[in-house]
């Protein structure tokens, strides 16, 4: 019996259902302990950047060659013929999709990777689609809490920053709100969560608050996941106000839970003080890490029926 | 006391009834029906016992599949089609919303990749409280109805 990812398609977080998402998370904690370097042996696998994003994709590429499998494709997809040319995404997937057996994608425009996923002959993962899905980078989040916390059940879990743009902060929230989380939303008036996503969480009654500052909460949490806030957004005394409200230092963490861990998807500019390093809640480096595991578990599923097939 | 028809009988076809004011012109637009060969007969503003005012729509020799027909909700929720055959209506059927609404529109995102690319646009429509959303497909976002230029 197949996994119920074999062959599939990884588009956008509300497509997966909560068992899906346990299957990754219990595959990308399987591989980090146990390597699998001969998984994907002689497996092609396009690695398409049509707008540039070196983490993400050095992310892909090396889960792609972690287990054994080896990589074609562009990083700069304005640069190359299929940009300058001024070919249509739809034909570029029906060639790419020839030459691989799976390929990831990241794109300016949003909607890209569903409509390459309707053109192509193999899986399509989405790196990223214009100011849409960034489904990997959930599943990173949703594998570096569990890993953190045993479990995905009932945490408590507040956002900081910039909620209204930041589209790794939704798509969390739409995944964890199938495992009865309870949230915390800290954000400047102007960078509130939006209100499609409080309609949703209305809808499926769960738990939510909205507040000014993290220190009003943060002792009572298990995740707290900070955001980039781009200073552009704010006129100068605004940006200063802001920070003493949104920025995070050592100071306030004396009487956090012991299992608060601290989570930011990188990069950050000052919303982390680096005296929070050092201290043991701090943990976006091993995130930034766990990217690596996350992608390799969701590659060994649609690419393999090695995992979670009965 | 028999009322006066406002507007010409048709022998076979389509009458398409309480299409609230000002919206028989849009309902012409987007079914383009005045590109189609078949006469037309469209009444505005005509006094109605329901509504305040409404606009009437005949189409003669064509038939909507429920599928168009319910296309028309998103205009005129409370539209009913009364199919004619020699004179007679031999249907009559409310319309009601789509679930989906699949190459009419373009999607109100200047970015979505629906607009560069050889394919249709494809709405789903989703009720939320009094007010109709529709959800595009390709870049998931959810528009309201008055975002669609097409139904100006
Ligand atoms: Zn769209």
């Amino acid at each position: 019996m197949n996994n119920p990812l074999y062959q599939k398609h990884i588009i956008s977080i509300p497509d997966l259902s909560r068992q899906e998402l346990e299957l990754i998370v219990d595959t990308a904690q399987s591989i980090k302990q146990q390597p699998r370097p001969e998984l994907l042996k002689n497996k092609v696998v396009a690695s398409c950047f049509f707008e540039a994003s070196t983490r993400t994709r050095l992310s892909f590429e090396t889960a792609v060659q972690r287990l054994g499998g080896s990589v074609i494709g562009f990083a700069d997809g304005g640069n190359t013929s299929l940009g300058k040319k001024g070919e249509t995404l739809v034909d570029s997937v029906k060639v790419i999709s020839s030459y691989s057996d799976a390929f990831f994608m990241r794109h300016p425009q949003e909607g890209a990777a569903r409509l390459a996923s309707e053109f192509s002959s193999v899986p399509v993962v989405n790196g990223g689609d214009g100011s849409n899905q960034h489904p990997t980078q959930t599943l990173l989040d949703l594998f570096t809490i569990y890993e953190t916390q045993g479990s995905l059940e009932g945490l408590k879990v507040a956002f900081v920053g910039d909620l209204k743009y930041g589209r790794t902060v939704h798509s969390l929230t739409q995944a964890l709100s199938l495992f009865g989380c309870e949230f915390y939303f800290i954000a400047p008036k102007a960078l509130a969560m939006p209100d499609y996503i409080i309609e949703e969480l209305n809808e499926r009654e769960i738990t939510y608050s909205l507040h000014d500052s993290i220190e009003e909460v943060v002792n009572e949490l298990d995740i707290l996941y900070m955001t980039r806030v781009q200073k552009e957004r704010f006129d100068e005394t605004e940006y200063q106000h802001m920070k003493s409200s949104f920025i995070l230092r050592a100071n306030m963490l004396e009487q956090v839970k012991d299992n608060l861990k601290i989570l930011h998807p990188l990069p950050r500019v000052d919303e982390i003080t680096t005296d929070v390093d050092t201290t043991p809640y701090a943990y976006y480096f091993e995130q930034a890490e766990n990217g690596v595991y996350a992608r390799q578990a969701l590659l060994a599923l649609i690419m393999t029926n090695e995992f979670g097939a009965q | 006391m028999k009322k006066k028809l406002q507007v010409e009988a048709i022998a076979h076809g389509t009458v398409i009834d309480h299409v609230p004011a000002g919206q028989g012109i849009k309902i012409l637009k987007f079914f383009q029906l005045s590109a189609a060969q078949e006469r037309i007969t469209v009444g505005l503003n005509l006094p109605s016992g329901e509504q305040q005012q409404k606009d009437l729509i005949k189409v003669e020799n064509t038939v909507f599949d429920e599928n168009q027909a319910n296309q028309l909700a998103l205009f005129a929720p409370n539209a009913t089609i009364n199919v004619i055959e020699d004179f007679e209506v031999v249907r009559k059927f409310h319309v009601s919303t789509p679930e989906q609404v699949k190459g009419v529109f373009a999607c109100p995102n200047s970015n979505c990749i629906s607009h560069n690319e050889p394919i249709d646009s494809n709405f789903y429509v989703r009720h939320q409280q009094q007010d109709i959303k529709l959800k595009c497909h390709y870049c998931e976002k959810s528009f309201d109805r008055s975002l669609f230029s097409e139904l100006d």
